[in-house]
């Protein structure tokens, strides 16, 4: 192994080289290389993890793991984790914890049953009910940390207690609370046209490769190196390659039965989770709040000499995690057709927590992104998944997804370590 | 505590007026009774010895710590600060002797930390990159790798460059440096001084905090000198000796200057070696 580093290409007109753009594909290659070397392994784990996993359970299930009708219902199964780690990333990110988002996404769904299916409100009144609770409870969270300066630990875990008792309480001992609303239903359980599908892919990719364009211009406009054609072309290649055989697979006819019901399309939830990738990603890198996250998550004492309102923000990251839960809770609820007592309990805290952290976002504050969530959700869903299409009992699934987890968090140690040697941290 | 200012020659209006300001934190006098004036155009030094309260006034001026008593007047207005957002506004920018720099964060990232250039609502990358970048060539800034490389793999003396930078940046009209060139080798040193000369030159009033007078005589205008929480005496550094100023750090008083009695109360001698000053 070599300690010797390569010079760094440099930008001829300043004497700085940077990053975000790259005059060839070898260069681009080899930045990425550098920077995995240095310890910047970002979702690299967590992506080949997710490839492994994904060929050892095709290998071992051919007949049933890949087929269309189970992909789909994996993506099912891991929605509300997935939405429940998108707002954990904001917690952690802040070196923070929220150990009550999965019973308040449950007392969000119970709100909006009770609403929509007891009093007869309209659907869309019972959800801006139910992300009110959402905002609420992470209000409350948000007040009692920031504010009041109770660590988060203690607060959301009180806050798990309470909800749990809450929930517990609107619903009734033993009792559930329907949802028959189809539109809300139809998140869960329904699919877009085929022909939709295909046009979301389309419009979605010619966004994504004009936004990209216009950014290398734009910044070779500015004297700054911006991506040059080569590199922006094989983007958006891989991009078209990777979503479009997604669209196709969730194209495909999965109904055992097609002349009796036709089931095929991109399932409803799949569009909930994109536009939330999309909106929180925008929100975490383009805005300055966004970028004030980060800072309060790296150093909270030099956020607040920068002016920054830190107890704002804080606030604000308990209350977007919160929120996020109450969305997931309907996504339950639409998957259960009710709200229960055990409606985000169990192991779905605890999943997303893994989720994020296994995706590579870092329980230590400043480091992670909402895509961390969706990679992760995968992990652990693909290994629930596999394991009992292999027949494996629920209590061999647990130790497994705790042994990724451990694997995951050392990954995160040793390229902290890594990255430590190599000055880069 | 009486306190004796010897006569400063510049009779310009100073920018930056500190009364009679007191800090205690719990039982322990941090602050007592201090004024000091700054004045646009010049650098004015701020020295003293370990723990004699430079950083604690500093953070108070920045409204990092609120002060228990006195206030200050900013181009002849009382304000009031309450938090470092309010003296930005007022064009005060500090670097601090602990860096306020965000490791996780990039280079220009952490320059425009708390008032990033923003377009149509949304953070303006490429404006801040190639502003950050004109700024450190500007400081003839030359070992940098790159702007987009977090601060967490800088050394010590790039780190501070940045800090600098990102005090500079903004059209300040007082700058405040504690101890800007602690950590940096000797031509680091010497460009860091220069630059500092140069922003008094432009017009802005410069704090620098230094424990080494051989730098602080080298750029400063004026001298404060602060003796366990006391301004015992703010003079021009041409009309004192190094070795004046070094009795006034140890002991609060040189001759005339500084406290006028020792007997006034039984205050613990100062320590007698003095490992920060070099004269
Ligand atoms: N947050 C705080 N809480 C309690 N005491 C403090 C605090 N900050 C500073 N002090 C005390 O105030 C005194 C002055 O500290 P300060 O940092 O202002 O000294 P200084 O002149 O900057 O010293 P140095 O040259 O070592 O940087 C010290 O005795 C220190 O212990
Ligand atoms: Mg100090």
């Amino acid at each position: 192994m070599s300690t010797v580093t390569e010079p760094q290409a440099a930008d001829p007109q300043s004497g700085f080289s940077t990053t975000p753009g790259a005059r060839s594909l070898r260069d681009a290659a080899r930045a990425y290389g550098q920077k995995v070397r240095g310890g910047d392994v970002g979702a690299l784990p967590a992506v080949a993890g997710l490839i492994a996993l994904v060929i050892v359970f095709a290998a071992l299930r051919p007949a049933t793991f890949t087929t269309a009708f189970n992909v789909a219902n994996l993506i099912n199964q891991s929605a509300a984790v997935i939405v429940i780690a998108m707002g954990l990333v904001f917690v952690l990110l802040l070196g923070e914890i929220d150990l009550s988002a999965g019973f308040a996404g449950g007392t969000a769904a119970a709100v909006m049953g009770i609403f929509m299916t007891n009093r007869g409100l309209a659907w869309p009144l019972a959800l801006a009910l139910c992300l009110l609770t959402g905002v609420v409870i992470g209000t409350c969270i948000g007040l009692l940390v920031s504010y009041l300066g109770i660590p988060s630990f203690v607060v959301t875990l009180a806050a798990f207690l309470g909800l749990q008792g809450l929930l517990l309480v609107l619903i009734g001992e033993g009792g559930t609370i329907a949802y028959r609303n189809e539109t809300v239903l139809s998140i869960m359980n329904n699919n877009l046209p085929v022909w939709l599908g295909w046009t979301i892919y389309v419009v979605g990719l010619v966004f994504y490769a004009l936004m990209t364009f216009r950014r290398s211009v734009s910044r070779r406009k500015a004297g700054l190196t911006g991506d040059v054609l080569s590199v922006w072309a094989f983007k958006t290649a891989a991009m078209a390659v990777i979503l479009g055989l997604a669209t196709y697979y969730l194209s495909l006819e999965r109904s055992k039965n097609p002349d009796v019901t036709s089931l095929k399309g991109v399932p409803i939830v799949v569009v909930v989770l994109l536009g939330l990738l999309i909106v929180l990603t925008f929100a975490l890198t383009r805005t300055s709040w966004g970028r004030h996250v980060y800072a309060v998550g790296g150093n909270a004492e030099a956020a607040r000499r920068a002016g920054i309102n830190v107890a704002g923000v804080r606030m604000a990251g308990f209350v977007i995690c919160s929120t996020l839960a109450a969305i997931a809770g309907v996504l339950l609820a639409s998957r259960d057709n009710s709200v229960s007592p055990t409606t985000g309990g169990s192991s779905t805290l605890l999943y997303a927590v893994g989720a994020a952290v296994i995706g590579g976002t870092s329980l230590f504050g400043g480091k992670g992104r909402i895509v961390d969530a969706i990679i992760g959700g995968l992990v652990v869903a693909v290994i629930d998944n596999g394991m009992s299409l292999l027949n494996q009992s629920s209590g061999r699934v647990y130790m497994v997804t705790g042994l990724v987890l451990l694997i995951a968090a050392s990954v995160d140690a040793l390229s902290r370590r890594r990255a430590a040697a190599t000055g880069r941290a | 505590m009486t306190t004796m200012s010897a006569p400063v020659s510049d009779r310009t209006a100073p920018l930056l007026s500190l009364r009679g300001v007191n800090k205690s934190f719990g039982a322990v006098d941090v602050l007592r009774s201090v004024d000091l004036d700054v004045r646009p155009g010049k650098v004015t030094a701020l020295v003293g010895d370990n723990g004699a309260g430079k950083s604690t006034l500093i953070k108070g001026i920045a409204g990092i710590h609120t002060f228990d008593a006195g206030g200050y007047t900013f181009d002849g207005n009382p304000v009031t600060v309450h938090s470092p957002k309010d003296s930005n506004a007022l064009g005060i920018s500090v670097v601090y002797q602990d860096l306020a720099l965000c490791d996780n964060l990039d280079v220009v990232q952490n320059m425009y930390l708390g008032r990033e250039l923003r377009k149509a609502r949304l953070l303006d990358e490429d404006a801040m990159e190639a502003r950050a970048k004109e700024t450190l060539s500007g400081l003839s800034v030359r070992t940098l790798k790159s702007v987009r490389q977090q601060v967490a793999s800088l050394s010590g003396g790039q780190r501070q460059t940045v800090a600098i930078a990102r005090a500079v940046l903004w059209n300040s009209r007082l700058v405040i440096l504690d101890e800007p060139t602690a950590a940096l080798g000797v031509a680091q040193t010497e460009q860091v001084l220069l630059l500092v000369r140069r922003l008094a030159d432009r017009g802005l009033a410069v704090i620098l905090i230094s424990h080494n007078l051989t730098d602080v005589f080298a750029v400063a205008d004026e001298i404060g000198v602060l003796y366990l929480g006391q301004m015992v005496a703010q003079f021009d550094a041409k009309s004192v000796t190094s070795n004046q100023v070094v009795e006034l750090i140890t002991g609060g008083r040189s001759g005339d200057l500084g406290l006028k009695r020792p007997e006034d109360t039984a205050s613990a001698p100062a320590t007698g070696t003095d490992a920060g000053v070099q004269s």
